[in-house]
């Protein structure tokens, strides 16, 4: 037997291997190299020392399937098991070592191992606080003007971005949608200009599906382009409350640390009037992840001092800023404040810009 | 005050009217602003030696003052109203012979003599974006700008231009092409000109030749090109553009050669320095970035909180670091005297070695002994 099975070991073992899924005894792996104790412990039965292990076999290499998967099944079975066994010593032995027990370990996420972005704002900074005082939204946080946006699409839009638009001026006070009728934007602005308009909104959209939007601060603004993705409209959202009210919204920016990001934050929050209305427990939150930017729309409902309850209202979507340029709408002669570059940001993955 | 300045070696001016001085060998930043009181409208335009020996910066600010900086002392020494902002924003500026040269966007060349308040005017057509000096012959200028060719003036004659450009013939449409001349450098050692276009093209003027046309024109990119400059040997330009993209343009053939990469917005400053291969840029991303040309890899990396409007480069050897480090931000007065400690101690036991009568010597010219003296305790 001994001998049949080291040719088998050589080619590939699986004539041995029948239907039946049972653990055969395992040969004593203290002569084996840890790393190949995975590998050869589905296939190699009782093999002599000397031959443990053929070279670089792996469970895909099994041709036929019924017994790859069997085989794959049980690597998996072994494997979490070990995980397990693992699991409940170092429990007890956390459990032995009682209150010397050496402090849990926190799980690295991608959020926790970012990168120091050195242009985040130091809160206390005269420079960045004088620069933020004198810029384009000075005069919203100035209380000298007030928000009103105008909303339209791409030429010819389809059922779903006309229904987004809709829903997100009833999201936004003040906010009026017109139908694009193919005007150009660099005409539509000085117009929008003079009838005291703050910002214009451009929802573009590609088959029939809103996939990008232009945020354009009126008088002299930054402009944003935004990539749009994961739109669910009012229909979609599941345990939804009623349709919003008029009252002002208030406002959430989560997570806009670095310079840029503090732009951002500014242009979304000067999209909302100065003063929520607390009546209307309403608020829309832009919460900033990995340089993506998730709005959602609740309604709130304090049920005592420790407790709310939420609502999910309106529409929800992603954006993602792909760049920011200084000035009205002018994509071919304008100057970007900053430009989305692919091949640069993939580079690392724990380096995020807002 | 006085010793950050003097340590400086490339000068930024920005949007918030602060002049910034970096110095790349300590990797600070400093902020040299007159008191608190900042103001939009003392924005930076441009950036200027004000004398040979780059003593003097001359800050050309929005509201139409000129500033004279000094880099020993560390404080605003001069301030001249050159003209109101109603008259535009500053797009060059320049010295010869004690004499004040700026041009502003409207066309008005203007050259203010030293003690005397006339001036001797020049207009240059309207929507300049650029005047430019020539460095080897003090007394000519270029300017340039939106549908306002090239055109060479000299000084000396201020009513007509020495050599004014032809736009390029009709494309294959038979239609005029634009021509929109954002930034020009003479080329040393050639009366030739560069210039690159808001039309993503990079031309060469030659005044000697007897065609007016273009002799080379190169493309580059789908952007408006902002600023160009060129090293100090090869024949080849570097241009950037309001994406970020900064390329080094071979000028025997037209071809790029290679790109800079890391800049994330729109280039508003370029300079190479002259004689090292090395290229400064700033822009509205709000970073002050050094290139090496060799092999375009980023040498150096300064965050400066605001948008950036021109930079300056000093012919102090900079001091070229291996890696790419980013740079500090403010002063940090004690690490500074201890570096001054260490340095006179060092002084001191080399004094005893030489004679007593180079000592003053070496006192004056701190700067240069200080860099190759840490040369050699590094390495």
């Amino acid at each position: 037997m001994d001998v049949v099975e080291e040719h088998d070991i050589q080619d590939k073992p699986t004539k041995k291997k029948t239907k039946k899924p049972k653990k055969q005894p395992k040969p004593p792996h203290e002569n084996g190299n840890d790393s190949m104790i995975e590998k050869t412990e589905p296939e190699h039965v009782d093999a002599p020392a000397e031959f443990s292990f053929p070279p670089t076999f792996s469970v895909s290499e099994i041709k036929n399937k019924q017994r790859r998967h069997l085989m794959f099944m049980k690597l998996k079975q072994e494997k979490r098991k070990q995980k397990v066994a693992m699991k409940k010593k170092k429990k007890k032995e956390r459990d032995a070592l009682g209150d010397k027990a050496p402090p849990k370990e926190v799980p690295k996420t991608i959020e926790n191992q970012r990168v120091y972005d050195e242009t985040t704002v130091n809160p206390e900074d005269e420079e960045v606080a004088f620069d933020e005082g004198t810029d384009e939204f000075s005069a919203y946080f100035n209380r000298l003007t007030n928000p009103k946006v105008l909303i339209t699409t791409s030429d010819r839009p389809r059922g779903r971005t006309v229904r987004f638009c809709n829903q997100l001026a009833t999201v936004i006070p003040d906010a009026h949608v017109y139908y694009r009728r193919g005007l150009a934007l660099k005409k539509v602005i000085p117009q929008c200009i003079a009838r005291g308009f703050t910002y214009l909104m451009v929802i573009n959209e590609d088959r029939k599906v809103p996939n990008g939007m232009v945020l354009c601060h009126l008088p002299d603004g930054p402009t944003a382009h935004f990539k749009v993705s994961s739109v669910r409209l009012r229909k979609e959202m599941k345990r939804r409350g009623k349709d919003p009210t008029e009252h002002s919204p208030e406002v959430i920016l989560n997570n806009f640390t670095t310079r840029l990001g503090h732009s951002m934050g500014r242009l979304f929050a000067a999209l909302f009037p100065h003063d929520p209305q607390f009546v209307g427990r309403q608020v829309a939150t832009f919460h900033n992840q990995r340089d993506f930017i998730f709005f959602r729309f609740h309604r709130y409902i304090f049920k005592n001092e420790k407790r709310v309850g939420i609502q999910e209202l309106g529409p929800r979507f992603t954006l993602k800023l792909r760049s920011l340029q200084k000035g009205t709408f002018d994509s071919k002669f304008g100057e970007y404040e900053w430009v989305l570059k692919r091949h640069e940001n993939d580079v690392c993955r724990r380096r995020f810009n807002l | 005050m006085a010793d950050k300045s003097q340590v400086c070696s490339v000068w930024v001016g920005s949007e918030t009217g602060i002049l910034k001085g970096v110095s790349l060998s300590k990797k600070q930043a400093f902020n040299f602003c007159e008191m608190s009181c900042l103001s939009r409208d003392q924005e930076v335009c441009v950036l200027g030696w004000g004398d040979e020996h780059e003593t003097e910066v001359l800050v050309g600010s929005v509201n139409g003052t000129v500033k004279t900086f000094s880099t020993e002392k560390g404080i605003f020494t001069e301030t001249r109203q050159c003209g109101e902002s109603t008259q535009g924003r500053f797009t060059g500026i320049a010295v010869t012979d004690s004499a004040l040269i700026t041009c502003v966007e409207t066309g008005l060349l203007r050259v203010w003599k030293e003690g005397s308040t006339d001036t001797v005017e020049i207009n240059a057509g309207t929507n300049v974006c650029r005047m430019r000096q020539n460095p080897s012959q003090r007394n000519q200028v270029a300017t340039g700008g939106k549908e306002n060719g090239l055109k060479v003036w000299d000084l000396e004659r201020p009513e007509t231009p020495i050599f004014t450009s032809k736009n390029v013939r009709n494309d294959w449409l038979d239609m005029r092409v634009p021509e929109w001349v954002r930034d020009m450098s003479f080329i040393p050692d050639s009366d030739k000109i560069v210039t690159c276009t808001g039309h993503h093209q990079v031309r060469v003027y030659d005044p000697a030749s007897p065609q007016r046309r273009p002799v080379l024109e190169a493309h580059f990119g789908e952007y408006p090109l902002t600023a160009l400059s060129l090293p100090a040997n090869q024949d080849s330009v570097v241009v950037g553009n309001t994406h970020g993209e900064l390329a080094i343009l071979d000028l025997r053939k037209g071809l790029v050669r290679g790109c800079l990469k890391g800049l994330a917005g729109g280039v508003r400053g370029l300079q190479c320095h002259p004689s090292l291969p090395l290229v400064a840029t700033c822009g509205l991303d709000r970073f002050l970035r050094v290139h090496s040309l060799e092999d375009r890899s980023l040498q150096h990396k300064v965050y400066l909180k605001s948008r950036l409007n021109c930079v300056l480069l000093s012919s102090k050897d900079l001091e070229l670091s291996g890696s790419a480090v980013t740079g500090d931000v403010e002063e940090v007065k004690e690490e500074g005297g201890e570096v001054d400690e260490v340095w006179d101690t060092m002084e001191m036991i080399n004094d005893q070695a030489k004679k007593r009568a180079t000592d003053e010597e070496e006192a004056v010219v701190p700067g240069v002994e200080k860099t190759t003296k840490k040369r050699k305790v590094v390495k």
